[in-house]
């Protein structure tokens, strides 16, 4: 199996707080990896690395390298549009636009003018909510508001609308955290699924969901990377007491 | 330490497996003894007994899986329910074995004694000995401990063919001793397979502390998780 994320002595910091000390490793290519970890580890901070979303904050400092096909996306000349193309990403609310279904989607088509035709768009859009197993459910009302959709739709269009634009690589922020078990069970079905074509991290409180949807899993406490390991043996006998410790709930 | 719910039912299994693993071993000694004293008043208590094993059983079965079901163990946790919930049924066949020999006690009895009981009762004892020190070796995750408890049980397989060859020589010589030694043959088998299950408890004590399964492995003193 490739590598398609490679990080190497990664420091973060906000201003003069460090958020991530020295992070290290390899992230393999159509691989679910899941990154958990009390909250304030720095897994969110260190998933947001991944596509550059932290060069918002004004005071954010990143040193160390992040290569995504053994390109370092901090090196000057990155073009961060492209970047975050190819580099999808879901949040843990959904955030449709307040457009219709079909817009939601297309949106990224467009804008990113990747479609040849208006049916070439539409086609796209069947196609990525085909894939984010929502198109049975909305085929007809594409036009109707997304806000009308439930909290699992939503989430799910928003993982449409990440893979309308062809990204390589998507990363989830909590992408359950708020749904019932159906809509998670949903979700991470699509997860599993979404594994055969695309490259995933997800961020997960929820250690259950690490252990069902991940090949991988790396645990991180105070800004450090504790353990990365297969997920089976993350769960059934990891290396580190801490890893121990944090799975089975004697800290949270 | 923070105690977390879970400990609390983890505790409770691991104080039933060890009434379980003590209540099988009180079994064997019993059945044993009943069999080289002729006592068969012991041998019908070891058959009486053997109810309580079941519902020990039981009880350990219906909390692993509430503790699987409720809990979600993870990495030592899910060891040990795991362990516990494989090595209990094992207990109640040892169990099952020592109601067999008290059985077999309660026939032979009624019999003019067949031979002296000499192997008999050191097969017994190693059986025995090797049985409390495997759930000596599970209380304390010892690995070591319980890889040479395995080896032990070449002594006992040892033992066993020992007393087959003298048992069916007996028999060849002495055909109206037939049915005596072949119910002495039975017991011998039954010790014989004590062993092996003593071996099986350890090879999950290895599991539990290394997460490594040495079941079926030619090389049992070291196997990669």
């Amino acid at each position: 199996m490739s590598t398609k994320i490679r990080i190497r002595n990664l420091n973060f910091f906000y201003g003069a707080q460090q958020a991530l000390y020295d992070i290290s490793l390899d992230i393999p290519e159509r691989e679910v990896v899941a990154f958990i970890g009390p909250s304030g580890c720095g897994k969110s901070t260190f998933l947001r690395t991944l596509n550059r979303m932290n060069d918002t904050i004004p005071s954010a400092k990143v040193n160390g390298t992040v290569e995504i096909d053994g390109k370092d996306i901090y090196s000057p000349g990155t073009d961060v549009v492209a970047l975050r193309r190819k580099v999808g990403m879901v949040f843990q609310k959904s955030n449709p636009f307040p457009k219709s279904i079909f817009e939601n989607v297309a949106y990224g088509i467009r804008i990113n003018g990747i479609h040849s035709s208006k049916t070439d768009l539409a086609e796209r859009v069947e196609r990525a909510l085909r894939d984010a197993a929502l198109w049975d459910e909305v085929k007809d009302r594409l036009n109707t508001s997304a806000f009308g959709l439930s909290g699992g739709q939503q989430q799910r269009l928003c993982i449409a609308r990440a893979l309308a634009v062809q990204p390589e690589l998507i990363l989830m922020d909590e992408p359950a955290s708020a749904l019932d078990p159906i809509a998670t069970q949903k979700i991470e079905e699509l997860v599993v699924e979404l594994k055969k074509n695309y490259t995933i991290v997800i961020v997960t409180h929820n250690m259950q969901q690490a252990a069902r949807v991940s090949g991988r899993t790396a645990f991180f406490m105070l800004g450090k990377l504790v353990e990365y390991n297969t997920t089976q043996k993350m769960f059934q006998n990891p290396d580190e007491k801490l890893t121990e410790d944090y799975i089975t709930g004697r800290f949270g | 330490m923070e105690r977390r719910i879970i400990d609390e039912q983890l505790d409770q299994l691991r104080d039933k497996i060890l009434l379980l693993g003590g209540a099988t071993e009180a079994a064997v000694q019993k059945a044993m003894r009943a069999l080289v004293e002729r006592d068969s008043e012991l041998a019908r208590k070891v058959l009486e007994d053997d109810k309580i094993i079941d519902q020990m059983e039981l009880e350990i079965d219906r909390l692993s899986i509430e503790i699987l079901a409720l809990q979600h163990p993870a990495a030592h946790d899910l060891r040990f329910v795991i362990s516990v919930a494989k090595i209990t049924p094992i207990l109640e066949r040892i169990a099952d074995h020592a109601g067999s020999i008290a059985e077999a006690a309660l026939v032979l009895n009624t019999e003019p004694p067949v031979k002296n009981y000499v192997d008999f009762p050191i097969m017994a004892q190693t059986a025995a000995e090797m049985l409390r020190a495997a759930l000596d070796a599970f209380t304390n995750e010892d690995s070591e401990l319980s890889r040479q408890i395995i080896e032990r049980d070449k002594e006992i397989d040892r033992s066993y063919k020992r007393v087959f060859n003298e048992l069916l020589e007996m028999m060849i010589e002495n055909p109206s001793a037939t049915t005596g030694a072949a119910h002495l043959l039975f017991v011998a088998k039954h010790l014989e397979r004590i062993g092996d299950y003593v071996k099986d408890i350890c090879e999950l004590n290895v599991y539990l502390r290394e997460a490594a399964f040495i079941k079926h492995s030619r090389n049992k003193s070291k196997q990669e998780s």
